[in-house]
């Protein structure tokens, strides 16, 4: 439990942190620590140098930018869970945050190291595909943006650049007449997702389904996006029938995880069961 | 102080430990201290064709490197011993460090000692192994079949022993008239024991005197000392000194002796240096012994009237790699001997194999082989009234030893000196509201939703280990009594010294309040000192829920012999007989003449001047004694575990949770109630989420926090708890014991309730943990055998 030598960089501003990563080569990035410091007092990663940028201000916070929610990537869980703005606007990430782990993680924990990191049993991935957040990347030449479903990539692979920093997400507020839902299954060791269902819908006056997303954690390399799912709801009544229909008839999932815990077949067995139940919930709470 | 006794007392060690005051081994840093690496075995079983540590030794900050050659030329005997032997056992030689081959994967192969631990880290990894990987074998029963690796020549078929208790005649006559059986085979999970306080040792050999002291993460410093006397460091008990400072729990884990604590002293005694060395949480997983690890298969037989007629049992038991102190006694006399339960047994027969697997060690963790029984007996019991047509309460009920039939001769060898079971049976029926429960159950099923499912457990424990003579009969290499010395301070306060030393069961305060209770002193003039071999006269230590009926037995007597001596001081004081003499809150007086009375204080001082005692009385007031127990002591109770499942997912929820034990006399409720949460805890952590898992490679699987689930406090049920009161007939304080009793009944009462809520599906068992997957399977399997 002893991390080998490294060397031990604090940036005081983004620009200063694309400097020391373009000063370092194989350096890491040290948010909130909570996924990065196990790993490297396993000496499963060794990093010659490791650039702290958990002072940051101007990476945190969560704010209003026209339609959309601003969130600074170094907003810990429990930033996300309390705050009134996306309880509001995209209610799914706050839930979703609420799940990590217990308080201390989600006191220390960020969203940009959670999605850095991509464990494919972390709980922000999928709310993030369901919710088509958009993840923007700094480096010394530029910016970009990738969409969330493109960001993740696979089993802890990403999008992003060896010398890129994610500043912020961008999530569109959700529209009137949508609800969501994360249900999530936890392993009773690690507390990871075995199973994390993050569903939404947006229902219409008449009631039945103008769009929906249902997407998982902990089932596939990467958050799994049953799009066929939704497809098939879109236009449907969306009352238990149909939802159970559209589940049952199109989910499915290439290699799912399978561990001493949980076999591939059983997790695929979860998503079905937890799916069908996020879409009611988030079909419930749209109809208010 | 009369009342104390009895009372919920707070802890008096809590606030030092709450604080963060309390020293554990890793505490303590010594002068010109070094720090010790242990290099392992990454392989399960592998030839160790050499080791190269040149490396490592030329890393600035390494202060040596030792291997099994270094060892056999200090000439230390360099060996780990086992302590209790069966007849034809076999116990190959371990070495503490691994010689030419390594038998499980975390086995010693190196030690690297450096300046600082960041150093050692690094270090270790630069010590050069060659390994030839060698066939790992981690299954009990697999290990004893053709074409499995043979782990060391002189055990043929992997087989340490071969063991039998009861009338195999008698069981076969049983069966073969019986009109109704039940067959039950099943599988008891391996264990990782997970006390919060990883195992630690320091070391500090004194060049000058010879002496090496050693601080270690111990549940029995003076057995440890006699062991690495006898046979690992090889030091003379005298020139030894083992302390254990704040101990963060054991459950078995730190009775056994280790090669890591003869690594660190060896290193010490070469180097003349203070040497640490501190487990990692994955190297404590790789290394502690772990627990339970059977594979059995069993029968009842019934009449049809559902009275038992008979029992019978083959058991693999995993013993791991090595023989571990305590592992030969943990499968059969600690196993075997329960067999009987709480029911008159007319034929019972048990057969165990103690089998090597490449796999990391088993011996005694919390319970120790009376879980294994209760399981295999409360789920045969289960079988065998539905075989029956039975309330399983009802069964249990027609097949209780009767009360008037105490003292009760089982079939396997144990007495029960008293017992009264059917109380404890009624009381939590009734506090639970059985029969509502059941109305509720048939209602559930016809309904749909969640299944409800009753698991009942009612088992009976031989603790308080154990009388010497018997134990020793059957190959404990030690007696199993307790001492206590009293020492009565002139100015009247008192320091007790006990062999039976704490890991958190709060010895400080309960036997604080036996002292007060007997001589009517304030606790706060009470003193317990334990867990210093140059401090405490001799102990066997704390396990088998002992501590009380025979560590609290050594000191009432002591305590006795105290009062004894005052009264003939007393007498001698007051001028009167001393017959006539009675000892009384605090005060001794004449009886029936109310004025004549001398107080403690007087009596105690009167004891040390020495100005004026009676003749062939010698100044002084301190005992101290041995006690061995003339029996073990049985607790017994009924668990019964509700929960509700989730038919789509498997998953189980505990919906309730009530215990009623009898523990005999007790002492602090509080903490009894708390050892029962803890035990119970561990249970249900058994039989829900804990099992330890090798690969095919002897690889372990769940070697971290992350893979290996312990219980958690947002999983738990609120635990009800109740008791009945039936004193040991045969020590002075009447108390039985509770360490165990909780992880002894919770693993049978909630897998009882599980298979119960599927026993309309044809389900008849379940092997531990019960995953949700392994339950959802068992649901689908059963709905579609249901179907074709
Ligand atoms: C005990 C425990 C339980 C947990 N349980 C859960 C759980 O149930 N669900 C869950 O989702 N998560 C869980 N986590 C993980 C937790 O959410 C982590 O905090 C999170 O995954 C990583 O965030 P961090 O800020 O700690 O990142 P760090 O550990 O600091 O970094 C992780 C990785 O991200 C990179 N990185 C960090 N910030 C940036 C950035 N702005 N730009 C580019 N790269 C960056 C780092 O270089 C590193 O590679 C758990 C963690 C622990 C320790």
């Amino acid at each position: 439990m002893f991390p080998a030598k490294f060397t031990y960089h604090r940036a005081a501003s983004v620009q200063q942190a694309l400097e020391l990563l373009a000063a370092h080569d194989d350096a890491k990035l040290l948010a909130g620590g909570h996924s990065l410091i196990p790993m490297m007092k396993l000496r499963l990663a060794q990093p010659p140098a490791v650039i702290d940028i958990g002072r940051i201000a101007e990476l945190s916070g969560i704010s209003r930018d026209d339609g959309s929610i601003r969130i600074g990537a170094l907003t810990c869980h429990a930033d996300l869970a309390a705050s009134e703005l996306l309880r509001q606007e995209c209610p799914l990430i706050a839930e979703a945050a609420a799940t990590v782990a217990d308080p201390q993680v989600r006191n220390k924990g960020t969203i940009g190291g959670n999605i850095a990191h991509a464990d494919p049993a972390s709980d922000l991935p999928a709310p993030l595909v369901a919710c088509d957040a958009t993840i923007h990347l700094l480096t010394a030449d530029g910016s970009r943006e990738v969409v969330a479903s493109d960001f993740f990539v696979g089993l802890l692979t990403t999008a992003l650049g060896e010398k890129e920093v994610i500043t912020h997400l961008s999530v569109p507020a959700q529209t009137i007449g949508t609800g969501s839902a994360y249900l999530k299954v936890e392993h009773p060791a690690s507390g990871y997702a075995v199973c994390g269902a993050a569903a939404a819908v947006t229902v219409r006056e008449d009631g039945t389904c103008a769009a929906a997303a249902l997407c998982f954690n902990g089932i596939t390399d990467s958050a799994l996006n049953a799009r066929a799912v939704a497809g098939a709801l879109v236009g449907s009544s969306l009352d238990d029938d149909a939802i159970d229909a559209a589940v049952d008839g199109h989910l499915t999932a290439d290699d799912p995880l399978g561990d001493v815990y949980a076999s591939g077949e059983y997790r695929l067995h979860l998503a079905k069961v937890q799916g069908k139940r996020a879409l009611k919930l988030a079909r419930d709470r749209a109809r208010g | 102080m009369s009342g104390v006794l009895g009372s919920s007392i707070r802890r008096r060690e809590d606030p030092a430990l709450i604080t963060g005051s309390g020293k554990y081994t890793d505490d303590f840093t010594l002068p010109n201290m070094a720090v010790a690496g242990i290099v392992r075995s990454p392989y399960a079983h592998a030839k160790v064709v050499g080791i190269d540590t040149r490396a490592a030794a030329a890393l600035p900050g390494v202060v040596a490197v030792y291997t099994a050659k270094d060892v056999e030329a200090s000439g230390i005997p360099g060996t780990i011993p086992t302590a209790w032997l069966l007849p034809d056992i076999k116990t190959p030689e371990h070495p503490i460090l691994a010689k030419e081959f390594v038998r499980f994967s975390g086995a010693a192969v190196a030690v690297v000692v450096a300046e600082d631990r960041y150093i050692a880290a690094d270090a270790m990894e630069l010590v050069e192994v060659d390994y030839e990987p060698l066939p790992a074998v981690t299954d009990p029963r697999e290990a004893t079949q053709e074409g499995a690796v043979q782990i060391f020549e002189e055990a043929p078929n992997n087989i340490s022993f071969d063991w039998e208790l009861g009338d195999e005649a008698k069981a076969a006559e049983a069966f073969d008239h019986a009109p109704r059986k039940v067959e039950l085979r099943l599988r008891n999970n391996r264990l990782i024991p997970h006390a919060i306080e990883p195992r630690a040792a320091l070391a500090d050999f004194d060049e000058s005197s010879g002496k090496l002291t050693l601080r270690l993460t111990s549940q029995n410093p003076h057995v440890h000392r006699l062991l690495m006397s006898l046979a690992s460091v090889g030091l003379p008990e005298h020139k030894m000194r083992i302390i254990a400072p704040e101990v963060g729990g054991g459950f078995g884990s730190k009775i056994h002796h280790y090669a890591d604590e003869a690594i660190v002293s060896f290193c010490s005694m070469q180097l003349h240096r203070p040497v640490k060395w501190t487990a990692t949480r994955s190297e404590t997983n790789l290394t502690d012994a772990h627990g339970r690890d059977h594979v059995s298969i069993a029968e009842l037989a019934m009449d049809d009237e559902g009275k038992i007629l008979g029992l019978r049992a083959t058991t693999w038991a995993a013993m791991g790699a090595y023989i571990s102190t305590f592992a030969p006694a943990v499968p059969t006399y600690l196993y075997g001997t329960l067999l009987s339960g709480q029911y008159d047994i007319p034929a019972i027969h048990i057969h165990v194999y103690g089998t090597f697997t490449t796999t990391a060690p088993v011996d005694a963790y919390r319970g120790a082989g009376r879980p294994e029984a209760t399981f295999l007996v409360e789920r045969l019991v289960d079988l065998g009234a539905r075989e029956c047509g039975l309330d399983p309460a009802e069964f249990r009920r027609r097949n209780f030893v009767a009360p008037d039939n105490f003292p009760y001769q089982t079939q396997v060898a144990l007495a029960y000196d008293s017992g009264n079971y059917e109380p404890a049976l009624d009381l939590a029926l009734d506090k639970i509201g059985y029969a509502d429960l059941r109305r509720q159950q048939a209602e559930r099923r016809n309904g749909g939703g969640k299944l409800l499912g009753i698991g009942l457990a009612s088992y009976i424990e031989a603790c308080g280990l154990a009388p010497s003579a018997v134990v020793g009969s059957l190959g404990a290499q030690a007696g199993l009594w307790e001492s206590s010395t009293v020492r009565v301070h002139p100015t009247g306060s008192v320091t007790v010294f006990t062999g039976s030393s704490t890991q958190g069961q709060g010895h400080e305060t309960t036997f604080a309040q036996i002292v007060a209770e007997k001589l009517g002193i304030d606790m706060d003039q009470v003193e317990v000192v334990h867990g210093d071999t140059d401090q405490v006269q001799f102990g066997m230590g704390t396990y088998g829920s002992r501590s009380a009926a025979v560590g609290g037995s050594a000191l009432a007597e002591g305590l006795d012999k105290v009062i004894e001596k005052g009264r003939k001081i007393a007498a001698h004081l007051l001028e009167a007989a001393e017959e006539d003499v009675v000892f009384e809150d605090n005060n001794f007086s004449v009886r029936g003449v109310p004025d004549s009375q001398t107080g403690w204080g007087d009596v105690v001082l009167q004891a040390y001047l020495a100005h004026n005692l009676p003749e062939g009385i010698e100044p002084g007031l301190e005992f101290t004694t041995f006690y061995d127990p003339s029996n073990f002591v049985y607790p017994f109770g009924t668990h019964i575990c509700v929960v509700e499942i989730d038919p789509e997912t498997g998953k189980v929820e505990i919906a309730r949770y009530l215990a009623v034990d009898d523990c005999g006399n007790v002492i602090n409720p509080m903490i009894v109630d708390g050892q029962i949460h803890g035990g119970v805890v561990q249970g249900i952590g058994q039989a829900l989420w804990e099992e330890c898992v090798y690969d095919e490679h002897g690889q372990l699987l769940t070697g971290t926090l992350l893979d290996y689930a312990i219980p958690r406090a947002h999983n738990l049920p609120h635990l009800e708890l109740d008791r009945t009161v039936t004193p040991c007939p045969h020590n002075p304080l009447g108390v039985k014991g509770i360490g165990e009793a909780g992880s002894i009944a919770s693993p049978a009462a909630v897998t009882n309730a599980v298979v119960d809520a599927l026993s309309h599906l044809g389900v008849r068992h379940l092997d531990m943990p019960l995953t949700p997957e392994k339950v959802w399977r068992a649901i689908q399997d059963s709905s579609q055998e249901g179907r074709s």
